[in-house]
C-alpha cells in the first residue's frame, strides 16, 4: 500500500557508523557486544547488533523493528524472537528500535503487515543467535553442537549448562550464518507463538508512564502550530502577525509553505513556550486566505458528480461471461438493483499529529509517532537541506495509527518550524480540529449494482460498476485507480459466470490516503451487503446462499496479478465456523435479526455475524462474533484484540462518523460533530480464531469490511429496511 | 499569577496565565504527560483528572480554579501500579494505543469510589462519556467489574 513512496536507505555501512557514532538512546547495550567485522554488504546483518541484545549477565532485550500503535507488535514480534531463541516471555525485555531500516529491514507499519512480513525474518534472526550461541558452547564444552540446546535461557549439553550471557561475545565474533541453512523449530517445539502472553507495553499505559510523541520533553523545548487554510488547495493570501508576535511567550511568527512531496499545506507558524501559548497566539494571526480554486467543492456537489459519472460509460476492468444478456432474460422477481453509497472518514487518531525537531545545523534529531519513520527521515532531510544520514529518527509510541501516521506531512511542518530556531527542540503539535479538517481521509464512492439470481438460488449476473475520489490522484497519479480502489472485488469468491466490474475516477480537492482496511472497508460493505439482497430475492437463507457458491476454488486476481489467491474453501470455513458460534438460524424475537458478512483482506479471511434488535426506530447492537482464519496465529489475545477494534471502528464509521464538505474544506472538526461509538453502545465482540499452521497474514485490519454489511444486514433481518448508505440515520430505521 | 494547588500528594506554585487550562499546566509546565491532550473542548476525557477526589476534565478548567485545591493525576494514583483498577486493566490487557486510558483509568476510579458494587449497566452510562478509537470499551467494562471485586478484598484473579 506504500508502494509509491520513495525509499532510499543509504548504504548500511554508512549507517552502522552513524548509529554506533550516536549511540542510540534506545540500544542499551549495543555496543557493549563486539561483532564481526569487514562482512560484506550482502552478508544478513548479525542478530546481536540488531534484534537480540545480550548483556554479561544473561539479560535478553529483544528490539521491535516496527511502530507501536495499540496492535501490540511491539510484543508479537519479540514473541517469535524469543520463541526461536528458546528463552522465557517473562524473562526478556522488550525495545523500540530506531529507525534504522539497513538494520532492522522495512519499518513502515501498516497494511496489516508487520507480522506476515517480519515473522520469518524474526525466526531466521533468532535462530541464528542460537546457532552462533551454541557454537561457541559447543566449542568450550568439547561436545557436538547436536548435543546443544537452549531452554529459558540457558545452554545445556549433557551435564553442561550455562546462560547465554556467557557465550554471547565470543557468539557475536563468529560470522552470520546463511539464513537459508538455518533449522527452524518445527510447529511441535514452539513454546511461545499461539500462547496467550502479557503485553509488554501495556503496563507503562496504565500509570502515564508510555511516552507519545506527544509527551516528547527535552531542555528548552519550544511548540509550535500552524494555521492552515480552510479550504483545500488555498494559501495565504496577506497576513498580519503582529498581534501573535506581541503576546508574551511567542518566539516566532512566521509564514511556511507547503511541500508537495508530502502534500503538506503550508500556513503561518507560531513557535511559544507552551502549546498553550501557542494556540492562543495563533488565534491572534490576521490572515487573509486566498481560498484556492476548489472552494465551491461541498458534499453535494461530489454526489452530483458521483452520479453523473456513474451514468456516463466507465471503464471496464473486468468482464466475464455475458452479464447484460443474463440480465436481460431473468424476470424482475430475480433482478436487483440498488446503488450504494459511502463517504468521506477520518482516522480522528486519539493523539493528534505531532512531531518534535531539533535541528543542529548539519544534523537533526527527530521524536515521530510514525508509521513510516523512514519516510519522516527522509522529509525532514528534504525540508531542512541536509543530507537523510544526518537524520536521526526515534519512533514513540503512537496514539492511534489506522494509516494516518504513514503520512509525513507533519514531520515536514515540524522540520519547519525547527529550522527557525536552530538548535532549539520544538514540537509541533496539532490540535484536534487542525487533525480533524486536514486528514487524508478515507476515500467517498458511489456504486450502482445490477445482478439476478436463478430459479434456483444460482447467482447469474452480477455487474458493478462504481466510482471514487482515488487515492491514486494523490499518492500515484500515474497509477490506474481502479487497481487500488476496487480491492477484492477483482477476486470475487462467490460462483457466478457473467461478472462485470467497470469504473472511473471522480475528481476532488479533498486529500485522501490511506484509512484501516483502506478499499476493503467500502467493497466489503458493497459487495456483502448487495449480496444479501441477491440472497433474499432468491428466497436463500444469507449463510445457505453464501456457502452453496463457495467451492474451494483458488480465485486469482486478474488485475493485480501479485495479489494472492482467494481460497474459497478457507473463506467458507470462516463463515461457518462464525454462523456455528453466533447461533446462526435459532428463533429471534420482533425487531430482532442476525446478519451474516464475510469478507477477504490482507490475505486474511474474515466472518462477522451482527445481532440487532430495532424498537420505535431504536438500534440496539447486540452481539458481534467474528471468526478470522490469518494462518498461524502469533498472539492470540493481541489478534482477539485487533478485530474487537476493528470492529468498533467499522461499527462507529457505520453508525456515528463521517466527513462532510462544504466550501472545499472539512465540516466536522470535533468529536462533538464527528461522533464514535460509547461504551453503552458497545456489543458484546466474541473473536473465534482458526487455528493454522500456514504462514501468518494480517488482522490489524480484516475485522473491520464485514461489520458494516453484517450489521446492515441483520437490520434487514429484523426489520425488513434495506440500508445502503452509510452512516445509518434515524431516518433509516424510522 | 502565583498559582498553588496540591499535585498527587506535593504542594506546586506555579507562575502562569490563570486562564491557562490545568491540562496544559500539567503537561507543559510540570512535564507530567501522563494527562492527555485529545479535543480540547471536554468532550472525549483523555485528560480526565481528579480535583478533590471527582473526575474532571482538565483540558476545560483554568489552573486558577484548582488553586488551594487537590489535584491528582494518573502519576499520582499509585507509585507501583498497585491500584485496583492499574491491575484490573493490566490483567484484562485493555489498552491497545493506549492514549486514551489515562482518562478512562482515572475516570474508572472516581465512579468506582462514588459506586463501589456497579452493575454492568452502571459502568456503561459511568464511561460512555469517554472516546477510545482503538475501541477498548469490551475490555474496560470487564476491567473495572473485576477492580470493584478486587476492592472488596477479592483477588485480582488468574491473569487472563
Amino acid at each position: 500500500m506504500m508502494a509509491t513512496v520513495e525509499k532510499r536507505p543509504p548504504s548500511r555501512r554508512t549507517v552502522l557508523k552513524t548509529a554506533a557514532a550516536a549511540g542510540g538512546l534506545l540500544l542499551v547495550g549495543f555496543d557493549t557486544v563486539q561483532t564481526a567485522k569487514a562482512a560484506p554488504d550482502n552478508a544478513p546483518i548479525s542478530p546481536f547488533r540488531s534484534w537480540i541484545q545480550i548483556d554479561q549477565e544473561g539479560q535478553v532485550t529483544l528490539m521491535s523493528g516496527r511502530s507501536e500503535m495499540g496492535q501490540g507488535i511491539s510484543s508479537a514480534l519479540p514473541m517469535v524472537l524469543a520463541d526461536e531463541l528458546g528463552v522465557d516471555w517473562k524473562d526478556v525485555r522488550v525495545e523500540q528500535a530506531p529507525n534504522d531500516v539497513p538494520r532492522f529491514g522495512d519499518q513502515g507499519t501498516g497494511g496489516s503487515g508487520s507480522v506476515a512480513g517480519s515473522w520469518m525474518t524474526m525466526r531466521q534472526a533468532a535462530a541464528a543467535a542460537r546457532t552462533m550461541l551454541i557454537t561457541v558452547a559447543a566449542k568450550r564444552w568439547n561436545v557436538t553442537p547436536e548435543s546443544c540446546s537452549i531452554k529459558n535461557g540457558v545452554i545445556i549439553s549433557g551435564n553442561h549448562s550455562a546462560k547465554l550471557g556467557e557465550f554471547v561475545a565470543a557468539a557475536a565474533l563468529l560470522p552470520v550464518p546463511d539464513f537459508k541453512t538455518l533449522t527452524l523449530k518445527k510447529p511441535e517445539e514452539v513454546q511461545i507463538i499461539g500462547t496467550v502472553v502479557e503485553r509488554k507495553d501495556i503496563p507503562s499505559k496504565t500509570d502515564g508512564s508510555a511516552v507519545f510523541g506527544i509527551d516528547t520533553r527535552l531542555p528548552g523545548m519550544l511548540y509550535a502550530m500552524v494555521e492552515r487554510c480552510p479550504a483545500f488547495g488555498g494559501k495565504v493570501q496577506s497576513v498580519d502577525m503582529s498581534a501573535a508576535k506581541a503576546m508574551p511567550g511567542v518566539h516566532e511568527a512566521f509564514e511556511i509553505p507547503a511541500v508537495p512531496d508530502v502534500h503538506s499545506w503550508g500556513g503561518v507558524a507560531v513557535i511559544a513556550d507552551s502549546t498553550w501559548i501557542a494556540m492562543q497566539a495563533r488565534k491572534k494571526l490576521q490572515i487573509k486566505w486566498d481560498m484556492g480554486p476548489f472552494s465551491n467543492e461541498s458534499s453535494e456537489s461530489l454526489r452530483h458528480e458521483f452520479l453523473r459519472i456513474v451514468d456516463s460509460r466507465l471503464k471496464v476492468v473486468i468482464d466475464q461471461g455475458n452479464v447484460d444478456s443474463a440480465l436481460a432474460h431473468v424476470p424482475s422477481a430475480r433482478r436487483v438493483d440498488a446503488d450504494y453509497e459511502l463517504p468521506f472518514q477520518a482516522h480522528a487518531t486519539m493523539e493528534p499529529m505531532n512531531c518534535t525537531v531539533r535541528f543542529n545545523g548539519n544534523n537533526a534529531e527527530v521524536w515521530a509517532p510514525a508509521q513510516g519513520p523512514e519516510w519522516v527521515r527522509t522529509t525532514v532531510a528534504q525540508v531542512l537541506g541536509i543530507k537523510p544520514d544526518a537524520v536521526k529518527v526515534t519512533t514513540t509510541l503512537l496514539g492511534g495509527g489506522f494509516g494516518r501516521r504513514y503520512q509525513a506531512d507533519f514531520a515536514a511542518e515540524a522540520a519547519q518550524v525547527a529550522k527557525k530556531v536552530p538548535g532549539k527542540p520544538v514540537q509541533l503539535i496539532w490540535s484536534r480540529e487542525d487533525d480533524m479538517t486536514h486528514d487524508f481521509y478515507r476515500p467517498a464512492s458511489y456504486h450502482r449494482l445490477s445482478g439476478a439470481v436463478d430459479e434456483h438460488g444460482n447467482l447469474i449476473a452480477w455487474r458493478h460498476r462504481s466510482t471514487s475520489t482515488p487515492i491514486s490522484e494523490w499518492w500515484s497519479p500515474k497509477d490506474t485507480p481502479e487497481s487500488s480502489e476496487l480491492g477484492s472485488s477483482t477476486q470475487f469468491p462467490y460462483l457466478c459466470h457473467n461478472y462485470r466490474l467497470e469504473y472511473l475516477p471522480t475528481k476532488s480537492s479533498v486529500p485522501r490516503a490511506w484509512w484501516r482496511s483502506v478499499e476493503a472497508s467500502t467493497i466489503g460493505f458493497v459487495m456483502e451487503g448487495y449480496l444479501d439482497e441477491l440472497a433474499h430475492a432468491a428466497g436463500v437463507d444469507p449463510l445457505e446462499f453464501r456457502l452453496s457458491k463457495l467451492d474451494g476454488r483458488l480465485v486469482k486476481d486478474p488485475i493485480s496479478k501479485d495479489n494472492r489467491p482467494l481460497d474459497t474453501a478457507r473463506l467458507k470455513a470462516v463463515l461457518q465456523l462464525a454462523a456455528r458460534k453466533s447461533d446462526w438460524g435459532t428463533p429471534m424475537g420482533k425487531g430482532e435479526g442476525r446478519g451474516i458478512a464475510c469478507h477477504y483482506s490482507f490475505n486474511s479471511y474474515v466472518a462477522n455475524v451482527v445481532e440487532v434488535a430495532v424498537s420505535d426506530g431504536r438500534l440496539h447492537v447486540k452481539r458481534v462474533v467474528s471468526a478470522v482464519d490469518i494462518g498461524t496465529p502469533v498472539s492470540p489475545d493481541a489478534i482477539r484484540a485487533q478485530v474487537e477494534s476493528a470492529i468498533i471502528y467499522g461499527l462507529t464509521a457505520a453508525l456515528k462518523s463521517q466527513i462532510t464538505i462544504k466550501n472545499g474544506g472539512a465540516v466536522q472538526s470535533n468529536f462533538d460533530a464527528f461522533s464514535t461509538l460509547p461504551m453503552n453502545e458497545t456489543p458484546l465482540l466474541e473473536v473465534h480464531i482458526t487455528p493454522s499452521t500456514l504462514p501468518p497474514t494480517g488482522i490489524g485490519e480484516p475485522g473491520l469490511p464485514p461489520t458494516a454489511p453484517a450489521l446492515t444486514n441483520a437490520i434487514f433481518a429484523g426489520t425488513g429496511k434495506r440500508i445502503r448508505r452509510l452512516p445509518i440515520v434515524p431516518a433509516d430505521l424510522a | 499569577m502565583a498559582i498553588t494547588f496540591e499535585l498527587n500528594g506535593e504542594s506546586k506554585t506555579v507562575d502562569v496565565d490563570p486562564a491557562t487550562p490545568l491540562l496544559w499546566v500539567l503537561r507543559d509546565t510540570l512535564n507530567l504527560t501522563g494527562t492527555k491532550y485529545g479535543c480540547g473542548i471536554a468532550q472525549c476525557g483523555a485528560c480526565t483528572v481528579h480535583i478533590n477526589g471527582s473526575a474532571q476534565r482538565s483540558c476545560g478548567i483554568p489552573v486558577s480554579a484548582v488553586n488551594g485545591k487537590r489535584v491528582t493525576t494518573i502519576e499520582g494514583l499509585s507509585k507501583d501500579r498497585s491500584h485496583p483498577v492499574q491491575q484490573a486493566w493490566i490483567a484484562e490487557q485493555v489498552p491497545q494505543c493506549g492514549y486514551c486510558q489515562s482518562g478512562q483509568i482515572m475516570t474508572a476510579v472516581a465512579f468506582l469510589r462514588q459506586n463501589p458494587n456497579p452493575t454492568a449497566a452502571d459502568v456503561d452510562a459511568a464511561m460512555s462519556h469517554n472516546i477510545c478509537r482503538c475501541g477498548t470499551a469490551q475490555r474496560m467494562r470487564k476491567a473495572i467489574l473485576r477492580a470493584a471485586t478486587m476492592q472488596h478484598g477479592g483477588e485480582a484473579g488468574a491473569k487472563l
